[in-house]
């Protein structure tokens, strides 16, 4: 397929820009002419036909929750309502400037007031920010917020963060952006935190943990009030990476279990689209003890309306330019108008029941990291199937895309060798989890008799397995016009 | 590749996969004077094995100083980054561009064409806490052995033991 | 409405499969003690058609540019968007898809991020881009990371002339770090007195373009200055101004960031957005987020995969430069699709359009009694004007007109406590203007 720059030809136009209706003046008299470009950026020259056929030929090579089941684990990639992309768009919602006045935003302003007091609600927490744009924001505000209380309370020593080696990626990395240091804790036989280890590792310079729960195994800390309470001992604080919240609405709420402060990812539990990588939307919730230290600008009632203000001295100061990404706030807002305290609760008893059901089917077929119920998501080892067959977690995965599936997440956690982590959602119907769990088991077989046909796959896609080596060895990040 | 080669007897071998190549520069004018120590160090066939792929080399500059047991650059595979220890204290002298340019060099000469830096050493003694290419041998292999024995261990501990009773049922 | 789709005598059949008795059986592993009683204090759920209602009334309540005379700018403007931007990035291939990692069945993604990472180098003339930051102030932040990094040096100069909201955004950033982030103050509207400042500790010297007062600063003689220290320039750019400017590669420098909303990006009260990152080739390994790149498949055949991926935070955890994980990818394409359907003659005429009708609302408040333009220098799209009255007061008069004059400068620092910054776009019509200087002036008398 070509790129768009391929398809151009010189003199082609897509669009017409709107009319000249002053008098026209000479740019190199009004500006220094050094300071102009000499030539124009080499963009595309194409007709909108053309356009619309490179960007639909684009879109059919690519999956989508619209049409592909998603297993993902830890990505929630549950259903994307369309009533949210008709309301994300009202003008009154979306043609918004950040600075306009306060008095003509009211609606705004009252709906993100709302929003933040449903997630702490919904999180067992007293205050809410919706400003960071990511989970991976979220957490760099929480871990933020928790420096800046034991500041507060006369103790910058506490610079370790504990985190247990089954936690995502973005876990570790915050930290070293707000000056922690991570202190890896293990996970024991149960799939859960060691307590033992943890009382070893938890001391004067701890200033918090980070936990994810249910975990990245899909598994609830079963001990995690006694977690809390080590960690709150030794006078630290309970950050929890809120990305598996879609187990727990209505059924527990992590203030409820100890935690001080919790992000929230809304692009999973809260279905904003995944738009191929984002955008997100973040939203950091926190115990009474952390509200000050939440990032401005905060919504305030002021004389018989809502404003903006940055009066919060002890703020952590801001973390997006604006108010995070409001947008993506209302379709997250619509989505808990529209469940309401019921429709939480079904999504979360769906989202354990569906994903308990898979591991049923899959169960006797691939060994189980953690042989127990789940919760939301399970993870699989293809551990012996690799050593029997040679085909690996990566091959599996290759594999089910050529019978139209998204692999699940794959060698996530670390300490599951050739991981497999599923996650359902709840929005799918048993027909689709039983056919991919019969999918599987007929690629496990194909591994058996014919382990070339999964180690090459996948064969039905527009490009077969790419060589990635070449492409971090020598980088190719922009098309140039070929010589 | 790599790791099937022979390990070289002359050079010191440190835990983290980094072999040292000692070098007495004696000064011809000066023949009283002690001898320089030049090291030449590199990365192992078995982390070469390991890493596979390789990408990328990141390499301190020449003047630069580096401490044993601390990280002097950084070699990067597709999907992972690793540190290169230092296993002596000293100065770099010299960078090996050509493997910056070709990091194919590495994987094939890792102990030859494939170096990485020349140092100019502090004190040999730090040398005498290196392995010898038989003791390293023998450290790979208990390495290796004990990977494989955690994993049979873990595929005992899947099939028997079911956490939430009735699981299996 | 809950958007479950298994009924309850399918919920009951599963529950078989599953070995239990009940749902309750499944929650075991959560102690009793903390379990939620009764239900969530939030409302009850509610139908479509009632949440459509629900939102056309906060809806309501908001008052939308597009029904003013707006005049305000400062780093968000409300321009002409093509009707193929929505249309074509609101397919579902592309909207409900997740991060392409799975290259093979993401080549779309891919190849679209691919296309508009090449034009974010174009733009800038720089060589290397990623695949976006969450927004202008973040990727400023980001930018100043990896000149620490890239140099081992811990000072940092940033102009007053760079976005006061993205200044904010990088001190909270590096609140932590014992970084020295100093600012370099403005004279008579524009950068100065960077010889006085800058030395061998600096990691970089960042300024904006043009600067947050509108004002074209010389980029030529700020990365040379950043040259002669051995410091990094990074230039914070405004995509659209690139259709007339000359880009900051072109200019010298190391880094350009900006805040991608004018090209084809709603406001949106703020986001999202996405911020964009171009370098010289050298420092592409510093760069935080995802980057696609070219490859071929086994068959021969070219393809896309994201690279670079050792660096990111899924790989090298606690040494990642970044923590960024989803990033704003949706709004990228949305760009791409918006420089493609302008192309390579529409841009420089949107960029004209805006110069052009800049001008002629400077030349029209020239007339006016009561305000004259704050400093003598080239603009290129808005500019600050001096008041005879309070700007905030100027501007709630003009409000009841349908006016949105501009933005109250000295909320920002109090050295411009009388200026209100002024900008125009594409869109603005000649009668919008010429209204806006009869009514500011009776609003000055």
């Amino acid at each position: 397929m070509n790129l768009v720059f391929e398809t151009s030809r010189p003199g082609r136009r897509g669009v017409q820009a709107p009319d000249l209706d002053v008098p026209e003046r000479d740019p190199r008299k009004l500006l220094p002419p050094s300071s102009l470009r000499e030539d124009p950026a080499e963009l595309p020259e194409i007709g909108e036909l053309d356009l619309v056929r490179h960007y639909t030929a684009l879109a059919h090579r690519n999956m989508s929750v619209d049409a592909n089941f998603y297993p993902l684990g830890s990505c929630t990639m549950k259903y994307n309502p369309k009533v949210h992309e008709r309301v994300a768009r009202f003008p009154g919602l979306a043609v918004l400037h950040p600075m306009q006045p306060d008095s003509t935003a009211q609606g705004m302003l009252a709906m993100i007031r709302e929003l933040e007091s449903l997630l702490a609600e919904i999180g067992g927490m007293d205050a809410c920010s919706v400003q960071p744009a990511s989970g991976a924001q979220g957490e760099l505000t929480g871990l933020l917020m928790i420096r800046a209380f034991h500041r507060d309370r006369g103790q910058p020593g506490r610079d370790e963060v504990i985190i247990p080696d089954s936690a995502h990626g973005t876990n570790p990395a915050t930290c070293t952006m707000v000056g922690l240091k991570a202190v890896e804790v293990a996970t024991n036989k149960r799939g859960c935190v060691d307590l033992e280890a943890l009382r070893k590792s938890v001391g004067s310079k701890t200033a918090g943990m980070m936990i994810t729960n249910p975990n990245t195994l899909g598994i609830f800390e079963e001990n995690i009030d006694k977690v809390a309470e080590i960690v709150h001992a030794a006078g630290g604080l309970m950050y929890m990476d809120g990305a598996n919240m879609n187990a727990l609405m209505g059924i527990a709420r992590p203030g409820d279990f100890g935690m001080d402060v919790m992000h929230y990812n809304l692009h999973k539990t809260f279905t904003i689209p995944h738009g191929g990588g984002g955008p997100g939307a973040g939203g950091v919730a926190v115990k009474k003890i952390l509200e000050p230290f939440l990032p401005v600008p905060r919504v305030i009632e002021k004389g018989g309306s809502l404003a903006w203000s940055e009066e919060f001295p002890k703020s952590v100061g801001k973390i997006t330019s604006y108010y995070g990404n409001v947008n993506n706030l209302v379709r997250g807002y619509t989505y808990i108008r529209t469940l309401g305290r019921g429709g939480l609760r079904r999504v979360s008893e769906n989202a354990v029941l569906n994903a308990n059901y898979l591991l049923a089917r899959l169960k006797r077929e691939f060994p189980v990291a953690y042989p127990r119920y789940c919760m939301h998501e399970f993870v699989l080892s293809g551990k012996n199937l690799a050593k029997e067959t040679h085909v690996r977690t990566l091959d599996v995965a290759k594999r089910l895309i050529d019978y139209g599936y998204h692999p699940p997440t794959i060698y996530f956690p670390l300490i599951v060798p050739e991981a497999l982590m599923i996650e359902p959602t709840e929005t799918e119907s048993r027909e689709t989890l039983d056919a991919f769990a019969d999918t599987m088991i007929k690629i496990k077989q194909e591994a058996q008799e014919n382990p070339k046909l999964v180690q090459e796959a996948p064969h039905t896609t527009p490009v077969k397995r790419l060589d990635e080596r070449t492409a971090a060895l020598q980088p190719k990040v922009r098309w140039t016009r070929p010589a | 590749m790599g790791r099937a080669m022979a390990l070289p007897q002359d050079l010191k071998y440190s835990e983290t996969h980094e072999w040292i190549r000692i070098i007495e520069k004696k000064d011809p004018k000066n023949k009283k004077a002690k001898p320089e120590l030049i090291g030449i160090i590199g990365i192992t066939g078995y982390a070469v094995s390991r890493l596979s792929d390789l990408v990328h080399v990141d390499l301190p500059n020449a003047g630069e100083n580096i401490e044993q047991g601390h990280a002097f650059g950084e070699v990067e595979s597709v999907k992972t980054v690793a540190e290169l220890v230092s296993p002596v204290t000293g100065k770099v002298l010299d960078v090996n561009k050509e493997a910056v340019k070709h990091v194919d060099l590495i994987m094939e000469e890792p102990y030859e064409d494939g170096w990485l830096i020349k140092v100019k050493l502090n004190d040999k003694a730090e040398t005498e806490t290196l392995m010898s290419d038989k003791e390293y041998e023998e450290y790979i292999k208990t390495a290796d052995e004990a990977d494989e024995k955690e994993d049979d261990e873990e595929g005992e501990d899947e099939e028997e033991e079911e956490i939430d009773e009735g699981f299996f049922m | 409405m809950d958007y479950v789709q298994t009924t309850p005598a399918e919920a009951a059949e599963m529950l078989k499969v599953i070995g239990v008795p009940d749902l309750e059986a499944l929650f075991k592993a959560i102690p009793p003690a903390v379990r939620l009683r009764g239900k969530l204090n939030v409302p009850p759920g509610l139908s479509e058609q009632a949440v459509l209602d629900l939102m056309s009334g906060h809806a309501r309540r908001n008052t939308p540019v597009s029904e003013f005379d707006s005049f305000l700018g400062a780093g968000k403007y409300f321009g002409y968007i093509p009707s193929v931007v929505d249309a074509l990035a609101s397919q579902s291939e592309f909207f409900t898809a997740y991060t392409p990692y799975q290259a093979e069945a993401s080549q779309g993604n891919l190849q679209a991020t691919f296309e508009y990472q090449t034009m974010i180098c174009e733009l800038t003339g720089l060589q290397a881009s990623n695949a976006s930051h969450y927004d202008g102030g973040t990727a400023l932040a980001e930018a100043i990371g990896m000149s620490i990094e890239h140099t081992d040096r811990k000072r940092v100069l940033i102009s007053a002339g760079v976005h006061p909201a993205s200044i904010r955004v990088a001190r909270s950033f590096f609140r932590e770090r014992d970084y020295e982030l100093v600012e370099v103050p403005l004279e008579g509207g524009r950068t100065a007195s960077l010889e006085k400042l800058i030395d061998d500790r600096t990691a970089c010297i960042a300024v904006q373009q043009p600067n947050f007062l509108g004002y074209l600063e010389d980029l030529d003689a700020v990365s040379a200055a950043a040259r002669r220290a051995g410091a990094l320039s990074v230039a914070a750019v405004e995509p659209i101004s690139l259709g007339m400017l000359k880009p900051p590669g072109q200019a010298g420098f190391d880094i350009a960031v900006g805040d991608g909303q004018p090209l084809g990006v709603d406001m949106m009260y703020g986001g999202p957005t996405f911020g964009f990152m171009a370098c010289r080739m050298e420092l592409i390994r510093r760069l935080p987020g995802r980057i696609v790149g070219e490859t071929k498949d086994h068959d021969g055949k070219r393809g896309f995969v994201l690279t670079l991926q050792a660096r990111e935070q899924h790989i090298r955890r606690e040494k990642a430069t970044s923590n960024i994980c989803t990033n704003q990818a949706l709004m990228a394409h949305c760009a791409a699709i918006y420089l493609s359907a302008l192309g390579k003659q529409g841009l420089p005429k949107v960029a004209n359009l805006c110069l052009q009708k800049a001008h002629y609302l400077g030349d029209r408040l020239r007339e006016v009694a009561g305000l004259k333009p704050a400093f003598d220098a080239p603009y290129f799209r808005e500019f600050p004007v001096k008041l005879t009255r309070k700007p905030a007061d100027v501007i709630s008069k003009l409000l009841s007109k349908k006016i949105l004059a501009g933005a109250d400068l000295g909320r920002f620092r109090p050295e411009w406590k009388d200026l209100l910054l002024v900008s125009a776009s594409e869109l603005t019509r000649k009668e919008q203007i010429d209204r806006f200087a009869t009514e500011l002036n009776e609003a000055l008398r």
